[in-house]
Parts: C-alpha cells; structure tokens; sequence
C-alpha cells in the first residue's frame, strides 16, 4: 500500500502529539501522583506506537512499545515515578522528536538505534522493589477479586451507585477451544451495552479486539438492570462457559475535591444517562480531546489563497467607495457602507482562522528552561503568562528563534551562579518570566529576569573593543543608547563562550528578525536587578491601516501606527546640524527626512515651498519629520511583496494596490530613520 | 541513429530592428502598455511594477537590460509575462504579434556576438525562411535580474 499520502498526516499528528507528551513530562514532573498526566502520556505513547506501526517505523514503534510497558508500571504502582524515570521519559521524546524529524526531511527513521534508551526503559522496570513484584495482582480463585480502578473510574463508580445503578465486575470465560475469542468478546461486549455502560476492560479492549487473552475476560460494567437478566443473556451466546458477576464498591469517604459544584448539579438532575455523566467528569484532557474533533486540518496555502481574494475585495470595496461617493446617489452609498460591513466582519473572520495562539511557541520553553538550569547548574524558575495570545501564523513560525535567543541570553548571562545571588541577598532560585499579551494593535511579548541586568560599563568596553564606537562616542552614550550597543552586529558580551549563547550571532540576529516582521525590540535595564526585554509585534501583517502621501506625482502610503503626528514647518525654522536638517519641535530635534529626495522622485513640490507637510515618525524612541508634498488621507491597505525580484530594496517594505488599481508602495520608515 | 526531430513554439517579438523568441510555456501572457509605479532605488532595467489582477509584478525594460537606445512608447508596445519558478515578471517589447513553432534542427547555437545581447542570455538562433529569431533563455534573464 502507498503510505505516501498519509506520511504528512503522520509526521503533523506525531508532532502534535509530541508537544502533548512534551508538556505533560514536566506536568509530571512537578506532579509524579497525577493519574490524569500518566493517563494522557500512555495516551500519547499508544497513539504513537499505533500510527508508527501502521507507517512500517519499527525504531519508533518499540520505544513506545517499551515506553507503554514503563507507564504501565507506573500506573499500576509497581514503580514510583522520580527524576532519572522523568529523564528517561524526556530522552525517549527526544529520540521520538529526532525521528519524527528525520522522516519528515528524509522518509527515513532516524538510524540512530533506540537501543540504549530501551535498556534503560528495562533498567526501570526490572528495578522494581521485589516486595511489589510478587504481590498477586490475578487471583482467579478469590471471589472478592479486586479490579484495579484509577482515581477517575472510582468517580464514575461513586456516581453511578448515588442514582441507584449497579456496578459489576463481570467475568467471562470461554470455552477453552474457542475459535474466534474476539468475536465472541465482541458479542459479549455488544449484549452488555445494551443494558449498560462498560467503562473498562480487561485485558484493554484492544488487546481483546486483537486476541491478547486467554479463555477469560472482565468487564466492569453499570447497569440499571437487574444482575440475573444480564447473566442469563451473556450465557446464553455460545462458546461462553462461565459469567460471574461481582458487585464492584467504592468507598464513599473518599470521595475527592475533584467533584464540586458540578457534580451537586449533576445530583439535582438524575435522569441523566452515565455516558454524560463521564463526558462532565472526565476532566481536562477529555474536555480537551472532544474540543479536538471539532478543528479542520487545513493546507495553509489555501488560507493564503482565501486571504489573498479577501484582499481582492477590500481593494475592490475601496474602489466602489470612491465610485459611490462621486456619484452621489443614496442607494449607491448605502449599498457601499453595507458591502464595507461585510468586508471587514469577512477580512476580522479570516484573520481569525490565521490567527494561533503563542502557546505553540510557548510550550518548548518550560523544558528548554529545564534542560538549560540543569546544565548551569543554576536553579531558575519559569513563569509565562498570556499564552493563549494569538499571533498571525507566518509570526508565530518566526518568532520562536528571537525568543529562544532571548531566554538563553537571560538564563546564561542575566541570571548569576547561585552563590552569587545569595551574596546579593537575592533568592538563590532565578526566576524568568515570559508574557505575552495583546496591546491595541499589537502583541507584546516580554523576557524578563531577576539577574544582575546588563552591565553598562562592560557594554561599552566590549563596544570599544570590537570597534564598533569610539571611547569619545563611548563617553556621550546615555545609559538607553549604550544598551543599544547590544543589538549591533558582531557583539557580544559573554566573557565564557558557551554553546547556549555567546557566539557572537547574539541580540543583532533578534533584532533584524523582529523588524522583518515589522516588530520593535526594546530594553528595559537595572543593574542589579535584571532586565526586561520587550518585543512589539502587528497584530496582523497582511492589512494595515495607513495614511497614503503624494510626493511629486507619486503616491506613498505610510503604515498609520508608526505616525506620531502631522505637522507643518516653516521652512525657515530648520537649521543644519552637522550636515543633518532638523527642526526644533516641542522641545525635542527632529531631524528631517525629505521623502522625495530619498526616492528619487522628479518634480517634488515641497523643495521649494515655505510651508513643509511633516508626518512625524516614530521608530522606538526616535522621531523623525518625514516631508512630503501633500496628504490624501488615511486607508485600509492590503499588503503585498514585492517578490522575490524585487527583494531587498532600500526603503520600501512592500506595495498595495489602491482603489483605481493603480500600485502605491509602503515606505519602510525603520530603514529612513 | 538520428536525433528525433520536434518542434518548439516561440512568442515572437520585436526590439530595435531584431526579433526575439521566448519559449511560448514560460509565457502567462502579453499586456497593453500600462501604468506603471516606479520603484525607487531598483536597477535601472526595472521601469517599475504594475498591478495583474491583485498581483503585484515587477516590469523589466529588455531595451535597457540589452543596452538598446530608448525607444518611443507607443500603441504596439506590448508587456509580455513571463514566468520562471516562483518569480513572474513583465518585459517591455516593441511589439508582439505572432506564435511561431520552429523544429529543433532549426535552431542553431548562439554566435559569438549578437548585437548588444549578452550572450549568455541567448539560447540560440532560430531560422524561419529567410528569418533569424534570436531565441532568449528566459530562465536566465529573469534569475539573474534578481539580484
């Protein structure tokens, strides 16, 4: 069979499913007794081993086999989770994470054998205590035969016995040359339902579809019907010798905070039917798989595509804006004011799809954290907020290396050893703190730690080292514009070069990659205490609001959210500051920017004229007094690219398409100031 | 045993006094003379980008990427769009008006010199009749104005 076509779902599903298992190992870690977590990680590793079996990945396929066996373990209380089993566990994701990789890029499971981490699986469950080992889990004989329930099944047990059902242990046993076992289950398991609800099995019910058992099966099963009824029914399907029922109890006491107010609901309402009942009680991660069925896996390129005919409809509305109200007819306006609505619910809507929340890139910090403190020795916690942030999609993709960068810059730099933090009377535990959160228009997302902040003084020293200022420039630099010094290409500041930063790629890389995404980075410093770095990100890259400029016979169109202000300067007012025109405006220099002396442009109004249209700009702290020759307004722009020809051209960051189809492109006010 | 004989289709068209041909699959299609924005500080063959239904499109003028004098815009000055890859582009033409199929045996390897055209940029000489088509490699016209 051609197993191309679902190697994509495959490599998508398994990456998913990775990030859960990702995040449940630390849950794990910090919660070895949650049932819930070990449930949702044997989830995880079965579903793997499942599809890695059906895709022929045998490496794969028995790590999780042997992975399942150590959960198992766990589950069943034979083994005790610690650190070293946690850190076999994240070894396993890692091997898994590295395969999966490697099938994506090549086809082929990643040749490294999983040997040695299966060994180490081994290791654990041989280790065992010899006390548990022997503790007879299976005793036929024994009619009070205890069936192992986990936290949540005794809930649905509790529940049960509250509304007057009965719950039963039923065993069933088959005839010894029993020629279709799973046949025979399956009737046995069909008959059951009809009279009940079977909330477990064992052997599981997989196994038992696959014929994992012996002549005997239980199945825990509530019922409203009475024992004997059943009894007789079960009995009678052939090839089944013997069905004996047992009264499953669960001790009420123990019943746990788990169960609250939902459940006091749940009381007033009886007729409700078990299955339902599960549904509510079943806690987070069933809540979260039932919300799961309800996503469409779609290809982004077609989200492109329904994007770009959205824009098509906004230059288009634009278009019969200016048509309607030349016209003056009512109809025709009220028509445009209508189809305006519409376009924008339909453009907010469409961004929405785009639209995924940071938690993507967010969860592969908590273990990066880990990984990092443990390998600095340095006890560092990590608290992020504001995950559920959402970012337009080609951000997210992007941003994760910036953040990466930053948060090992935080944890390898920023915060000391421990004996230096307790010389300083800080706690000897470092913390970092990650946020994101939505800001008008823009998303910001913070960096920030407790350590010793950013040394100004050995900025500068660095700075003049590398020759990247003077010492005279050196001595003029305000506090601000030396921790500027930090995103210039080439610096550096680690004294040790480890491999987690401090390879001289450090903060300039962050900085040109937040600004291809028109971002801004900024810094907030105290020495001492820690630092702060603050990313500002658009909300959305695709259509901004934007106030469209003519210079000569040419129309520029100026992203709305970088304009401080408009001005008009007298021409007379502007002095020459070392080669530099600038303008004295409240109480601050403006150097000017004459738009149509940096483009080119022939014909320019303004050069002569007394009175200057200044739009006033902004790039982080810094302002600028761009000149044009007159304004036309302000309007929704749809961005697009130049292309790939065009790429790299100085002061431009792209092209619209205004409502008479003429193009008019977006200055890249960054690059001009 | 001899090498099989089959033919190509060329979109033909005119700059100076010298007709080219573009390989007929590359082509998307052939525009009137439109408005143009120009793009500042590009090189000085790119006359601007132009708006193809949503799409905005680089133009390229092949009179000056081949160091041919300026000519006179007019009523036959066609854009041909091309397409290599992932980049589309228009070129600026005197005029275009036919399609003409030429057979591979036709087709001769380029002389030393062709006018001003860069040799690299041709892909051979095309004999029709009494005709020389002077045929463009288009692939690498348009891969290395992208710069």
């Amino acid at each position: 069979m051609d197993m191309n076509q679902y190697l994509e779902i495959f490599i998508e599903e398994s990456q998913e499913h990775l990030q859960g298992l990702n995040q449940s190992l630390l849950g794990l870690e910090t919660n070895p007794k949650d049932m819930k977590i070990l449930n949702e990680i044997f989830r995880v590793a079965h579903t793997l081993k499942g599809m890695a079996g059906t895709m022929g990945y045998t490496g794969v396929t028995s790590l999780t086999h042997q992975m399942e066996n150590v959960l198992d373990a766990i589950r069943n209380g034979k083994v005790e989770v610690n650190t070293s089993i946690v850190d076999i566990l994240f070894e396993c994701l890692d091997y898994l994470d590295n395969s999966i990789s490697s099938i994506a890029n090549t086809g082929q499971e990643s040749s490294n054998k999983a040997d040695s981490i299966i060994a180490s699986l081994n290791g654990v469950l041989l280790k065992k205590p010899a006390a548990e080992v022997e503790q007879p889990v299976i005793n036929n004989d024994s009619k009070n035969e205890i069936m192992k329930l986990n936290q949540y099944e005794e809930n649905i047990v509790r529940k049960a016995v509250q509304q007057g059902m009965g719950v039963y242990k039923v065993k069933v046993m088959l005839v010894n040359d029993c020629m279709l076992k799973s046949a025979r289950a399956f009737i046995v398991f069909q008959t059951a339902e009809r009279y009940g609800e079977i909330f477990k099995a064992i052997p599981k019910v997989e196994d038992i579809e696959d014929e994992k058992f012996d002549n005997e099966f239980t199945i825990a099963l509530i019922t409203k019907e009475p024992e004997a009824l059943i009894k007789k029914e079960l009995e009678s399907i052939s090839e089944i010798i013997e069905v004996r029922f047992d009264k499953i109890e669960v001790s009420a006491e123990e019943e746990n905070t788990n169960i609250d107010v939902e459940d006091q609901e749940l009381q007033e309402d009886n007729s409700l039917k078990p299955s339902n009942e599960e549904k509510d009680n079943s806690g987070d991660s069933q809540g979260k798989k039932a919300k799961m069925g309800k996503t469409v896996r779609v290809d982004i390129d077609r989200l492109d595509n329904l994007m770009n005919l959205v824009s098509e409809l906004i230059i288009i509305k634009t278009r019969l804006e200016g048509v309607g109200s030349d016209s003056n007819n009512q109809d025709m306006t009220e028509a445009v004011e209508y189809l305006e609505r519409i376009t924008t619910s339909l453009h907010d809507a469409v961004m929405k799809v785009r639209m995924v929340p940071i938690e993507r890139v967010f969860n592969r910090f908590p273990r990066m954290v880990r990984d990092l403190s443990k390998d600095l020795s340095k006890d560092i916690s990590l608290y992020m907020s504001g995950e559920e942030t959402e970012l337009d999609r080609t951000v997210i993709d992007e941003i994760g290396d910036p953040l990466i960068h930053l948060i090992r810059n935080a944890i390898d730099h920023g915060i000391e050893e421990k004996e230096e933090r307790v010389k300083n009377k800080k706690s000897a535990n470092g913390t970092v703190n990650l946020r994101a959160y939505q800001d008008g228009n823009s998303v910001v997302i913070e960096v920030e730690d407790d350590g010793k902040g950013i040394d100004i003084e050995r900025v500068k020293k660095k700075a003049i080292e590398k020759g990247i200022i003077s010492q005279s420039d050196a001595n003029e630099l305000d506090e601000k514009n030396a921790v500027e010094l930090l995103f210039k290409p080439g610096f550096s500041t680690a004294d040790k070069v480890s491999d987690l930063s401090g390879r001289g790629v450090g903060l300039d890389v962050v900085k040109t990659k937040i600004e291809s995404l028109n971002g801004i980075v900024e810094v907030e410093n105290s020495k001492g205490k820690g630092s702060k770095f603050i990313i500002r990100l658009p909300l959305t890259l695709a259509i901004i609001q934007a106030l469209l400029v003519t210079i000569g016979d040419e129309k520029y169109a100026i992203p709305l959210n970088v304009i401080r202000d408009i001005n008009t300067i007298n021409a007379s007012t502007i002095r020459n500051v070392h080669g530099q025109d600038v303008v004295l405006n409240r109480n601050s220099v403006l150097p000017i920017v004459r738009l149509g002396r940096m483009l080119d442009v022939k014909n320019v109004e303004s050069d002569g004229s007394e009175e200057l249209t200044a739009v006033v700009v902004k790039k982080g702290d810094k302002n600028a007094a761009f000149i044009v020759d007159s304004l036309i307004g302000q309007q929704e722009i749809v961005i697009k690219t130049l292309g790939k020809f065009l790429s790299g051209i100085k002061y431009i960051a792209g092209a619209t398409i205004l409502g008479d189809g003429q193009v008019a492109l977006i200055i890249d006010t960054n690059s001009l100031i | 045993m001899e090498a099989a004989v089959y033919t190509k289709q060329f979109v033909i068209f005119r700059l100076e006094n010298e007709e080219y041909g573009i390989d007929i699959l590359r082509v998307k299609e052939i525009k009137e003379m439109m408005r143009m924005t120009r793009v500042p500080k590009a090189a000085h063959f790119v006359c601007g980008v132009i708006n193809l239904r949503g799409e905005i499109i680089p133009v390229i003028d092949l009179r000056k990427k081949f160091n041919l004098p300026d000519g006179e815009e007019n009523n036959n000055t066609r854009i041909i769009i091309v397409a290599v890859d992932d980049i589309t582009v228009g070129l600026v033409v005197d005029t275009s008006s036919e399609v003409i199929e030429i057979s591979n045996s036709a087709i001769e390897g380029a002389p030393e010199v062709v006018g001003n055209v860069d040799q690299g940029f041709i892909y051979g000489i095309g004999k029709v009749g009494e005709r020389l088509i002077i045929l463009l490699d288009i692939v690498k016209i348009v891969t290395n104005f992208a710069v």
